[in-house]
């Protein structure tokens, strides 16, 4: 598609930037999937991929989406952590159902799903 | 499609070299086989200079770096790092040798380094004009389009005070303006990147790593002076520049980035590429203009200069690539910010190569005015195996001679000529104490007389004359009027040859003479190489030489 004013090419930027602002590191929030072998045999990699695509067909941009290990509660993996600043969110035995509506819960409207909650630091 | 992660595989001439197209090959096989291919994303990219050992593979948004990588350590990483998340502590250059990827920590260049021209060398994919104009590109050319005239784009340059970065330091506004004020309609852009200095290599990464920004500048170049027409001559032992070129010029055409109307106003311009075939001469820019018109290299009689007659008779602004790559960010921030880098009187930043007996080789950007202590012992890293320092030839066999006293200059274009040296360049061949000097001499001088076009007799017979006296004075042959001799047509060549490179030819063996009397005098009054390099026999070749 050719640009034919100042306005496409800051448009094109934009998109652009969209695309590879994870290089940036400007986001809002962090999403950590915890990919121990106990999370993976527990379903953290389809929680991942639920995530990835409710992100995707909402179009976020202002979430990285990383993966740790183990953190030691091997027993309510899927675990998902969700930080914005120094606050520290950690989501339990998930299911890609629910990590979905947390995507659109906390990471879109900034309510954080209480019940499954084990864990928060500040 | 989300991607949770961009993995970018440094993709240069270098790493090629060192088996960067397996490592991204094997990077994507690794990943299809564990089913990331729709999570994690593998972008080529730049060099990120001697920040970064080649090959390198940065994974983002972790802003981990693993180097130097092999084929073999690929498995292990996507299996810990991008599928797990834990990093791979042993292969880890950059990052947090935590047990999870957790902190974030900015890639950054070395403390002293200023990237201008470097700016999206190593960070983006210059295959993708996208990555490029997420990164500002094309917006220096749309603002100029739109709200500039070109007299004031000349002003701009011209406060800027920028400088020629291929070697002369000719100030980058005034040739433009020169070349606006040639009468003619048709006028000429040459991107002269016939890098040819033994040593250099920062326009060949600067290509490889960021071709848009050369491009836009050319294009900036072609409205200020009022050209619709652009050649770039890249010499075709850079086939990977070739090819990033062919690519940006393609994808800047599909955008109307180039081409006609640029972005719908009245502007057209479009570049092509020129391929050198290997003469060292042809980096000369008359010589290089001959080439481009099919003629045989040779340099042509200045006056006129290129900004009267140049390509085809007409008149002509030639730059050099990180000249060129500069005009960008001077034009979205302005020329105060600019002169705000760099020193007074010679500002902005200097791309350096730094080869030879240093620890750490590869690109560095620095402002200009850093002396060689700081670039040759910080940011090199010193010397390799803890020998002495010896020299540093900056910009090639043509440069400059720097001795161990000058370690303290400022490095700039005004102030090493008062040490009868050159920034030239911008390689910094750095040579240890074990190295004889005639025998570094020798190397230079051999190089010259390969080089010379034979156009002028001072260059073609000079050369060939200090080259028969040194391999006499290795043979233990030499005599002191051998001495004078060499002092004798290295100062008859600088005041006669025809063009620049004839000129400075001789500049590194005058400087040693003066420097190292003693180990000259060594050589042909005790008969002695002090490094014990040169053969000092009549029939046999020395033992080792030195090749730069």
């Amino acid at each position: 598609m050719k640009i034919t004013s100042i306005e496409d090419l800051r448009k094109i930027k934009e998109e652009a930037q969209k695309r590879a602002f994870l290089r940036e590191g400007k986001a809002e929030y962090k999403v950590t999937v915890h990919m121990g072998t106990c999370g993976i045999a527990a379903g953290a990699r389809q929680v991942m991929a639920a995530i990835l695509d409710e992100i995707a067909k909402r179009g976020l941009t202002n979430v990285l989406v990383t993966q740790a290990g183990c953190i030691g509660l091997c027993d309510r993996e899927p675990l998902v952590s969700v930080e914005k600043g120094t606050e520290r969110v950690i989501y339990g035995d998930l299911t890609p159902e629910k990590a979905r509506q947390i995507v659109a819960s906390h990471l879109v409207n900034g309510h954080i799903v209480g019940e499954w909650v084990i864990h928060t630091e500040r | 499609m989300f991607y949770r992660a961009h993995v970018l595989v440094e993709m240069t001439s270098g790493s090629i070299a060192l088996g960067a197209a397996q490592l991204k090959e094997q990077l994507e096989r690794e990943i299809a086989r564990l089913g990331l291919q729709d999570e994690v994303k593998v972008l080529e990219t730049g060099s990120f200079g001697a920040a970064i050992p080649s090959p390198f593979i940065a994974v983002y948004p972790d802003n981990i770096v693993y180097a130097p990588v092999s084929v073999q350590h690929v498995r292990k990483i996507v299996e810990e790092h991008l599928l797990k998340g834990r990093v791979v502590k042993e292969l880890l250059f950059i990052g947090e040798r935590g047990r999870d990827v957790t902190a974030f920590i900015p890639l950054s260049p070395m403390a002293k380094e200023k990237r201008v021209v470097l700016r999206n060398c190593g960070l983006i994919d210059p295959l993708n004009i996208e990555e490029y104009i997420a990164r500002d590109g094309y917006m220096a050319l749309a603002k100029v389009l739109t709200e500039m005239t070109p007299e004031e784009v000349i002003e701009v340059v011209k406060r800027s005070g920028l400088q020629g970065r291929g070697g002369a330091g000719f100030p980058t506004g005034l040739k433009w303006e020169f070349t606006r004020r040639a009468e003619g309609e048709e006028k000429y852009i040459v991107c002269n990147a016939d890098e040819g200095e033994p040593g250099t290599f920062k326009d060949r990464l600067i290509l490889e790593g960021d071709p848009h920004s050369v491009l836009e500048a050319m294009a900036i170049a072609g409205y200020a002076v009022g050209a619709r027409e652009g050649y770039i001559y890249v010499r075709a032992e850079y086939p990977q520049s070739i090819r990033h070129l062919e690519v940006a010029i393609v994808q800047a055409r599909e955008r109307g980035l180039l081409g006609e109307r640029i972005l719908g106003t009245s502007f057209s311009f479009d570049v092509k590429i020129r391929r050198g075939a290997g003469a060292y001469v042809c980096g000369e820019e008359t010589a290089l203009l001959e080439s481009i018109e099919g003629k045989r290299g040779e340099p042509r009689v200045k006056p006129p200069y290129p900004p009267q007659r140049g390509l085809w008779g007409k008149p002509t602004v030639i730059n050099n690539v990180e000249t060129l790559a500069n005009i960008p960010p001077i034009i979205l921030n302005g020329p105060e910010w600019f002169r705000g880098i760099g020193t007074p009187t010679c500002p902005g930043t200097k791309v350096f190569t730094l080869t030879g007996n240093v620890n750490t080789l590869g690109l560095v950007e620095v402002p200009m005015g850093i002396t060689l202590r700081e670039l040759v012992f910080e940011i090199g890293g010193g010397i390799r195996g803890g020998h002495g320092l010896k020299l540093v030839q900056t910009g090639g066999p043509s440069g400059g001679t720097m001795t161990p006293d000058l370690l303290d200059v400022p490095m700039a274009f005004d102030t090493l000529p008062r040490y009868n040296s050159a920034l030239g360049s911008g390689a910094l061949t750095v040579i240890d104490d074990t190295h004889c000097i005639v025998d570094v001499v020798r190397n230079f001088a051999e190089f010259f007389l390969h080089e010379s076009c034979g156009k002028c007799t001072p260059c073609r017979v000079g050369n060939r004359r200090i080259v028969d006296i040194l391999e006499r004075i290795a043979k233990g042959l030499g005599t002191l009027e051998d001495l004078e001799k060499l002092s004798y047509l290295g100062h008859y060549m600088k005041a006669t040859a025809f063009c620049g490179l004839g000129q400075a030819a001789p500049n590194p063996l005058l400087r040693c003479l003066e420097f190292f009397r003693d180990e000259f005098e060594a050589h042909v009054r005790e008969k002695r190489c002090p490094q014990g390099i040169c053969a000092m026999k009549p029939q046999a070749q020395p033992k080792k030489t030195l090749r730069v």
